[in-house]
């Protein structure tokens, strides 16, 4: 394994399933267990530096590292020395002299893990950057379609939605290939990047098409406020041709499965029925969220102490 | 003054000859001159050129003297080659009357290493809504002739019109930043393979081209003269080619970091590669080489744009653009062009010292290398090659995109009408 974890591309097949691996032998100790605990990062310290609002993935991380008896600091933008302008450097350099183990960052531009990997001697964690990558949401996503399918390789996914602005899509599409799952991109024209091309993904703007022909769909959270920016004329219209209702559902294999990161905007890209479907991961996929992330600081941290 | 026999350099990269510099001008050019009580500059192997001239400087002063002053960008110029450098308008406050340009030359004038030649904003505070007193800068002690609001794009295609129009009163030009405002919301790098797999938000080639195609109509529309500021793509090549086809007054700079460099720099995330325009891909690199081997492309200007530490060592969306390039223009120019064999050393001149001149419209720059002619002159060695070390720089600023780079070509000496700025390759004030 590398010292960070910044994007899907750190991960090459034989670390990524050493990740999945480990999620699947943590949840195997912890299951029926009283105490959900493990000593095995007692001593060490984890820093979640969060720069963007993002309960739902702080507290999976916050959990995943107590659950490990790492010591845990939430370090959040909002009320700390970051709101007075202190540079990311500057606060990379306390957390240095503090002697975090783990950082743990969410933050609104692309690359800044990368940055605040050239400034700490411990592991950086990318908890998601701008619309660069979430490689931890991708190996949740991993975990969770191996749990249900019983497999990835050769797996059909298709990920729908705002692929553009989406780190989820981009850590997906890495690690679901690097994992020799099939990923085809659905979404219109507007919301894919230029250069999607180069992606190891198959690309179609027509989700009715594609969906009788995979066996996981992957809803991407899509913001109302991009349709001021003309990506799309109305959330209506976005919703009938690219929103997952009970009738497109219905037009899945039997056996797959419908995935969404969360937030999820119900009735916009997914309908509740969809959510609430026993097809449906989504509950699953923020339990596994705990499981692989314990595995990502249990492998990167876990060693003798520095 | 003192008198100067530089022994046995090559002019324009011919033949060795002794040049002997007195009052200013080159006094005589031959073989074995002698001159009593001259300095005598050994030359043996140095390639003569005229003292190079840049459209494109920032030099930050007025208002972020730490990032740079008239003086240390002007140290940094002449240790470049440099005789004469144009520094934009993007200071604070604008260039945008008299007397800031007036202020901006008189501070070229007491640094004394290079002329200063400031460049007059179009439109008042760069904001594109109405045109700076164009004139009274075109009149002033400055004697402005290059007018752009660099930075900003002048967008409104009347507003573009007029200033074109306008200037031609007092043979000026404007040259235009060609940036597509809304089409570059928020870009952080070129929109390709790259922008796509780091998330970075795109600036599409489209946005710097419909510019040039839109500028180069309103030139030739209404007679004027148009001058497009680094000009950074491949398509953006091709239309300036078919301007200049039909007899449009254009013409085109391409800085030093386009030449080299590629937009697989930003994989690092490090924003000293953040630059507006920002870098290409390989076949946009290969086609500023071809233009600029042409002539499509008239000059080279560096877009020198020096930034304080806190403003590059950042995330890269926060990060401002820009990077420094004044001290290795030159040398990027003979790895790109000249050891490639792409243009000689005449080539070189023309590219980097008459031309510019004549766009800037001075009248002692860009002379050839001949008696009676202003001793505006560089004395390069072609063959060192030196790893750069940004900590050396005579710049205020870090931001050197070629950072523990080994490029060729060391400027030993450089005259300004006569007197050595830089001797022995050390600025001499």
């Amino acid at each position: 394994m590398k010292r960070h974890l910044l994007e899907a591309a750190d991960l090459d097949r034989d670390d990524a399933t050493l990740v999945l691996d480990t999620a699947a032998q943590i949840d195997q100790a912890l299951a029926g267990r009283e105490v959900k605990k493990l000593p095995t990062l007692r001593g060490r310290t984890v820093v979640n530096l969060f720069y963007e609002d993002s309960t739902r993935t702080r507290i999976s991380f916050e959990l995943a590292a107590k659950r490990l008896s790492a010591d845990v600091i939430n370090f959040s933008a909002k009320g700390s020395s970051v709101s007075k302008g202190e540079s990311l450097k500057d606060t990379a350099l306390t957390l240095e002299a503090m002697g975090a183990d783990g950082v743990v960052v969410r933050h609104a531009a692309s690359g800044a893990p990368h940055r605040l990997a050239n400034w700490v001697r411990g592991s950086v964690v990318n908890a998601g950057d701008g619309t660069h990558e979430h490689p931890t949401q991708a190996l949740l996503d991993a975990y969770t379609i191996r749990q249900r399918l019983g497999r990835l390789e050769g797996a059909r996914v298709a990920i729908v939605g705002d692929v553009l602005h989406s780190r989820v899509a981009r850590s997906n599409v890495g690690l679901l290939h690097t994992l020799g799952a099939e990923v085809t991109l659905v979404a219109p024209p507007t919301l894919l990047p230029v250069g999607v091309g180069s992606w190891p993904a198959e690309v179609s703007y027509d989700l009715d098409a594609v969906l009788p022909k995979v066996d996981v769909v992957m809803m991407l959270r899509v913001q109302a406020e991009r349709m001021n920016a003309s990506f799309f004329p109305s959330a209506r219209e976005y919703s009938r041709r690219y929103g997952l209702d009970a009738r497109r559902m219905a037009a899945l294999p039997d056996d797959a499965i419908v995935m969404h990161p969360g937030p999820m905007n119900r009735g916009m890209e997914i309908a509740a029925e969809v959510a609430d479907s026993a097809r449906s991961t989504i509950v699953e996929q923020v339990a596994n969220g705990v499981s692989t992330r314990m595995a990502v600081l249990y492998l990167l941290l876990g060693g003798s102490p520095a | 003054m003192t008198t100067y026999l530089i022994k046995g350099a090559r002019p324009l990269g011919g033949d060795a000859a002794d040049i002997l510099v007195k009052d200013g001008r080159i006094a005589a050019i031959g073989d074995n001159l002698s001159a009593t009580g001259a300095e005598v500059v050994e030359a043996a192997g140095l390639i003569a050129l005229p003292g190079l001239v840049d459209l494109h400087t920032h030099l930050r002063e007025p208002g972020r003297e730490d990032a740079e002053t008239v003086e240390t960008g002007s140290r940094a110029a002449a240790l470049g080659g440099f005789t004469a450098v144009h520094a934009m308008a993007n200071t604070d406050p604008v260039a945008d009357t008299a007397g800031v340009v007036e202020q901006v030359w008189r501070l070229g004038q007491e640094a004394g290493l290079v002329d200063v030649v400031p460049v007059g904003a179009v439109t008042v505070g760069l904001r594109g809504e109405r045109l700076a007193e164009l004139g009274a800068m075109a009149d002033s002690a400055a004697r402005v002739r290059v007018f752009s609001d660099d930075g900003h794009c002048v967008a409104d295609p009347a507003l573009m019109r007029r200033a074109l129009e306008y200037v031609k009163a007092f043979d000026g030009v404007v040259a235009q930043h060609a940036e597509e405002p809304r089409l570059t919301v928020g870009a952080q790098m070129h929109e390709g393979d790259r922008s796509a797999s780091l998330g970075l938000t795109g600036w599409p080639a489209a946005a710097e081209e419909a510019i040039i195609a839109r500028d180069v109509l309103l030139a030739q529309h209404v007679g004027a003269r148009l001058h497009v500021c680094h000009v950074s793509t491949a398509g953006s090549v091709e239309i300036l080619r078919w301007a200049k086809s039909r007899g449009v007054q254009v013409t085109a700079e391409v800085t030093p970091h386009h030449l080299l460099l590629t937009d697989a720099c930003a994989e690092s995330y490090d924003p000293v590669f953040k630059v507006n325009p920002p870098l290409r891909t390989d076949a946009d690199v290969e086609a500023l080489r071809a233009g600029l081997a042409d002539g499509t492309i008239d000059a080279v200007g560096t877009d020198h744009a020096p930034h304080a530490v806190e403003d590059k060592e950042s995330e890269w969306a926060s990060a401002r653009p820009g990077m420094l390039g004044l001290e290795q223009a030159l040398s990027v120019v003979i790895e790109t062009m000249v050891e490639p064999g792409r243009l000689d050393w005449a080539g070189v001149a023309d590219r980097m010292s008459v031309r510019p001149a004549a766009i800037g419209r001075l009248d002692g720059h860009g002379r050839p290398i001949a008696p009676g002619e202003p001793a505006n002159l560089l004395l390069l060695d072609p063959t060192s090659r030196a790893t750069v070390d940004p900590a050396a720089l005579a710049s205020r600023s870090r931001n050197s995109p070629y950072a523990g780079r080994e490029l060729p070509g060391r400027v030993v000496a450089t005259f300004l009408r006569g007197v050595p700025t830089v001797l022995d390759g050390k600025a001499q004030k």
